[in-house]
């Protein structure tokens, strides 16, 4: 069981929050699907012939893929790999890219699945992210992909945007749910340094949102989407029973990944590996038949504290037990007296070996994964 | 012993001592200029930084004037009120001293302080008015000045500038002419007194001292009156830029003594170096230098314990004025209980262990010494806020107090006067030395400058004020223990003794600092302030909403993971109370409360 990840490192325009690498220049966009075509033949052997479950085209913005140019890459894949006929193949797509041509093609091309970031239904808000669309556009392509026959749609919003109080938050998760898509992402708005953002923090220009209105604003999200029949499966993720995303599921669950692309990050157990974060560089060395890529391998500790960090953030929690078996390392133990503190502050549960963390909790899911963490000695 | 002539300096901070010392060597070619490194007598990196010097040093020049050869031993005085004790002796080690002045600033109250002192042990003052180079120099007031304060004639003052080498020749032959040449038998038992000590790793410490009486020869038994120590004089000599081996120094003469002393403990400044065989009675004057602040160091990491201890034993090897024993508390596991002379030579503790030792240290709030007296009348120490008894348990409590004097501008008399109030002083003097400077004098409690008052009084001065002050004893105060606690859990490294009055302020403020501070936990901190049982001052830090970040996912792993471990090390160099981290931030907030 594997997974395959794409990186389509371009998009029109720059939201002012993103700082995932990518480029507005498309020019280099033809040699790049090239390279990453020939990319997939250079890590043929990475994912050791293991079946292909899940594929997903992130970006940038993937919608900016022609459908000869997804259906090269999908390919690709069927003539390297095994990939699963049942495989989840997901599209991140911009409500701006698509129309019912490009919803058919995408459709016809094998996407299954639909992650679309419509971030806020106001357009002010839109406009001050400097995203492309409108609010309308978004809520009309909705509509049109579940005439084109998506029944697995994701859409994306962001709260804790400066300006979005309470009030316009949830105006957008009522108008989210109206549209009934089958999962939502939410992301607390996250200042990143070298972004549009990110200067204008620095120098006063935007202010951010207090930790206790985006803490406020996520417990707002939690009641209503648990209310509206969604499981909170991860904390920026939820899913109506069933459509959780298999292929972020994955990287939850330390399964093997592989990362197409520029910045893309790839995991065979042992190593990580990230690609570098540059289309021309990257374009270069894939020319050279090379990855230029840096590696990283993981001590146990490493590992120990990715298992803790990414499984507290999700519905199934962490178990206590595995890292027991595989590590032989009793961390329940270890940590009981803290562990016996959470229980009783109403921040986590704790089952036989496993713990998961309550609503509470999940506000504080970073602070307790590292306080769990361990150490070399 | 005709021809010898032994001087200090006395000057204060900045009033160019260090580089008329320059060129005094300079110009007798103790050094040429080649040889010359910027202002030679500092040769700790730290002192020059500090532009003072902590540990005195001599030289000796050799001169020659009318076709007389002259010995010169210029010894060198600490310019700092932490190091009172050690001037004292190096002014008693000589027979004169140049006054500096700074023609630009006139004289400072440290200053007047060591000028009395050598006054008091009849030295013959050589007034020099140094920087007159200087476009805002005023000759004119500044010689009122000291002719005011010293007596002499105003053509007796020589204006010079080390910087330009103006007047330096003046200078030598005033200390030829001028100064006495010093008094003793060579023939009569021995009697030479220490000034001074220098720790060298190799040979053990370097002793420097003035021969008052008889002769000291290489290979001597000689013994230290007043720790009754003997040792065989290994090596003698005179300090010229280098060591120079000598087989005997006689009265009237400075010189260096190596006997393969390894603890600075046994060298004490003032002690008496006589024959073991012929012994003759000590200097008086002698004393042992008393700490003054008392603070408690901690390694940061707390397994660097022992070598903290290994640090701390190395700097007091060469550093015999720093005390300290172990300490343990509860907030901060295992350190030292030190006594310093003064809250400088706390900073340069702190800074030569950094700085020489590598060791990153948490100081506890400085406090003074304070007398508990029982109900019979008799007397204990306290040194530490752990140490405070029990009210009921003893008669009163005692606080020592200072005379300060402080020099100043007349327009800043009244934010002194009121900032000294504020420190619970008592105004007792007040004199003008020109028309627009002014001389007051209060006494107050050591414990109120301890903190800030330095700072302050630069701030309302701005910078135009110096000050000196000594001990005049202890007196009844109405001390208490203010403590503070986390959640109900006393930190005892927070604790601090202060006055009855100013109680409620203080853990107002420091609870204040505190909440800003301690980082947001899982839960509330309440911080409280106590007497007692009693709560002063509260405030609370909120309990932690939000510690999540959006995304994690293929791309994100690596990054968000290195951050955790990275806020997990951190949290590691915290100190647990009860169920509350404290970063080691919070154990200095007493310094920063204003």
């Amino acid at each position: 069981m594997a997974g395959l990840y794409f990186h389509i490192p371009f998009c029109k325009q720059a939201c002012y929050y993103c700082d995932f690498h990518f480029s507005t220049n498309q020019e280099l966009k033809g040699e790049l699907v090239k390279a990453l075509v020939k990319e997939l033949h250079l890590q043929k052997d990475f994912l050791n012939d293991e079946v292909i479950n899940t594929v997903y085209f992130g970006g940038g913005t993937p919608s900016l893929l022609k459908r000869e140019e997804l259906q090269t890459l999908l390919n690709t894949i069927r003539e390297l790999h095994h990939l699963n006929p049942s495989a989840e193949i997901t599209l991140e797509a911009n409500p701006d890219d698509l129309n019912d041509e490009t919803l058919a093609e995408l459709k016809q091309a094998g996407i299954n699945r639909l992650s679309i970031g419509m971030q806020t239904f106001h357009n002010d808000l839109l406009r001050f992210m400097n995203r492309a669309h409108d609010a309308a556009t978004a809520i009309q392509v909705m509509h049109n992909a579940r005439k084109t026959g998506f029944d697995n749609i994701s859409i994306d919003l962001i709260y804790a945007i400066p300006g979005q109080d309470n009030t316009r938050w949830e105006e957008d998760i009522r108008q989210a749910l109206a549209l009934n898509p089958e999962h939502l992402s939410c992301y607390s708005l996250t200042i990143e340094e070298k972004t549009v953002f990110g200067k204008w923090s620095a120098t006063g220009k935007l202010k951010m949102v207090e930790d206790d209105m985006a803490a406020h604003q996520l417990d707002v999200l939690m009641n209503t989407l648990d209310k509206a029949g969604y499981m909170h499966y991860e904390i920026s993720n939820f899913a109506k029973p069933g459509f959780y995303s298999r292929h972020n599921s994955s990287y939850w669950r330390q399964e093997k990944y592989l990362g197409i692309g520029p910045s893309a990050h790839s995991y065979d157990g042992v190593i990580r590996q990230f690609n570098v974060a540059n289309n021309h560089v990257y374009i270069k060395a894939i020319s050279k038949n090379e990855i230029p890529a840096e590696k990283e391998i993981l001590t146990i500790e490493n590992k120990i504290n990715e298992y803790i960090l990414t499984t507290l953030r999700t519905q199934w929690g962490t178990d206590f037990s595995r890292l027991k078996q595989d590590f032989n390392m009793d961390l329940l133990e270890q940590n009981s007296a803290y562990i016996q503190q959470l229980v009783e502050r109403d921040l986590a549960l704790l089952t036989i070996s496993v713990l998961t963390l309550t609503r509470k909790g999940k506000l504080l899911a970073d602070k307790i994964a590292s306080d769990l963490f361990v150490e070399k000695k | 012993m005709e021809n010898i002539r032994n001087f200090c300096i006395i000057a204060h901070i900045d009033h160019g001592k260090s580089t008329l010392a320059d060129r005094l060597l300079e110009f007798t070619g103790t050094l040429t200029q080649r040889e010359m490194q910027a202002q030679v007598l500092d040769n700790m990196d730290l002192e020059r930084e500090k532009g003072i010097t902590i540990k005195a040093h001599a030289i000796q020049m050799n001169y020659k004037q009318d076709g007389q050869e002259y010995i010169l031993n210029l010894i060198d005085t600490p310019g700092h009120v932490d190091f009172s004790y050690e001037v004292s002796r190096s002014i008693a080690a000589c027979e004169g001293a140049l006054l500096i002045v700074d023609a630009s600033q006139g004289i400072e109250a440290q200053t007047i302080s060591n000028l009395y002192l050598a006054l008091e042990h009849d030295l013959e003052i050589i007034p020099v008015m140094n920087k007159i180079d200087l476009p805002h120099a005023m000759p004119e007031e500044v010689t009122d000045e000291i002719v005011e304060l010293t007596g002499c004639k105003r053509e007796d003052v020589i204006r010079a500038s080390a910087k330009e080498g103006i007047g330096i020749e003046d200078i030598l032959r005033a200390v030829v002419s001028r100064i006495k040449p010093p008094k003793g038998d060579p023939a009569a038992p021995l009697q030479a007194m220490i000034f001074d000590s220098v720790y060298n790793s190799f040979r053990g410490i370097e002793v420097y001292f003035r021969v008052f009486n008889g002769t000291i020869k290489k290979g001597d038994k000689v013994k230290f009156a007043n720790t009754g120590k003997t040792y065989e004089a290994d090596e003698i000599g005179v300090l010229k830029m280098l060591k120079q081996a000598k087989g005997e120094i006689s009265a009237g003469n400075v010189g260096y003594l190596i006997s393969g002393i390894k603890d600075a403990k046994e060298v004490k400044v003032g002690d008496t170096i006589t024959h073991v065989d012929r012994p003759a009675p000590s200097i008086k004057g002698f004393e042992n230098v008393k700490p003054m602040v008392f603070a408690g160091i901690y390694p940061v990491d707390t397994t660097e314990f022992e070598e903290l201890r290994a640090s701390m034993e190395k700097l007091q090897l060469n550093d015999a004025s720093l005390v300290w024993e172990p300490e343990t508390s509860a907030a901060l596991g295992f350190g030292f209980r030190c006594g310093f002379l003064g809250m400088l030579h706390m900073e340069i503790i702190q800074e030569r262990l950094e700085r020489e030792f590598d060791m990153t240290v948490i100081t506890t709030v400085p406090s003074v010494q304070f007398h508990a007296v029982r109900t019979d009348g008799s007397m204990y120490e306290i040194n530490a806020p752990s140490e405070m008894p029990d009210p009921n348990t003893i008669d009163h409590i005692e606080e020592p107090y200072i005379k300060a004097q402080i020099i100043t501008k007349s327009e800043f008399i009244g934010g002194i006067i009121k900032l000294c109030m504020d420190k619970r002083g008592v105004i007792k003097n007040q004199t003008y030395l020109t028309t627009d400077r002014v001389e007051m004098s209060f006494e107050m409690p050591l414990a109120e400058i301890v903190f800030d008052f330095f700072d302050k009084l630069k701030t309302i001065s701005k910078g135009y004020a110096s000050l000196d002050y000594h001990l005049i004893g202890f007196r009844e105060s109405d001390m208490v223990k203010l403590d503070i606690q986390l959640n109900g859990e006393k930190v005892d490294a927070l604790s601090a003794i202060v006055h009855r009055d100013k109680a409620y302020e203080w853990g107002k403020k420091l609870c204040e600092k505190l909440r800003e501070l301690l980082p947001r936990q899982m839960f509330e901190i309440a911080i409280q302030a106590a007497i007692g049982q009693k709560i002063i001052a509260r405030e609370t830090v909120k309990a932690m909403r939000k510690n999540v970040l959006a995304k994690c996912y293929g791309g994100d792993i690596s990054r968000k993971r290195k951050l955790l471990e990275k806020q997990k090390k951190g949290k590691k160099r915290m100190r647990q109370v009860g169920n509350v981290e404290i970063p080691q931030e919070a154990f200095m907030a007493v310094l920063k409360i204003d």
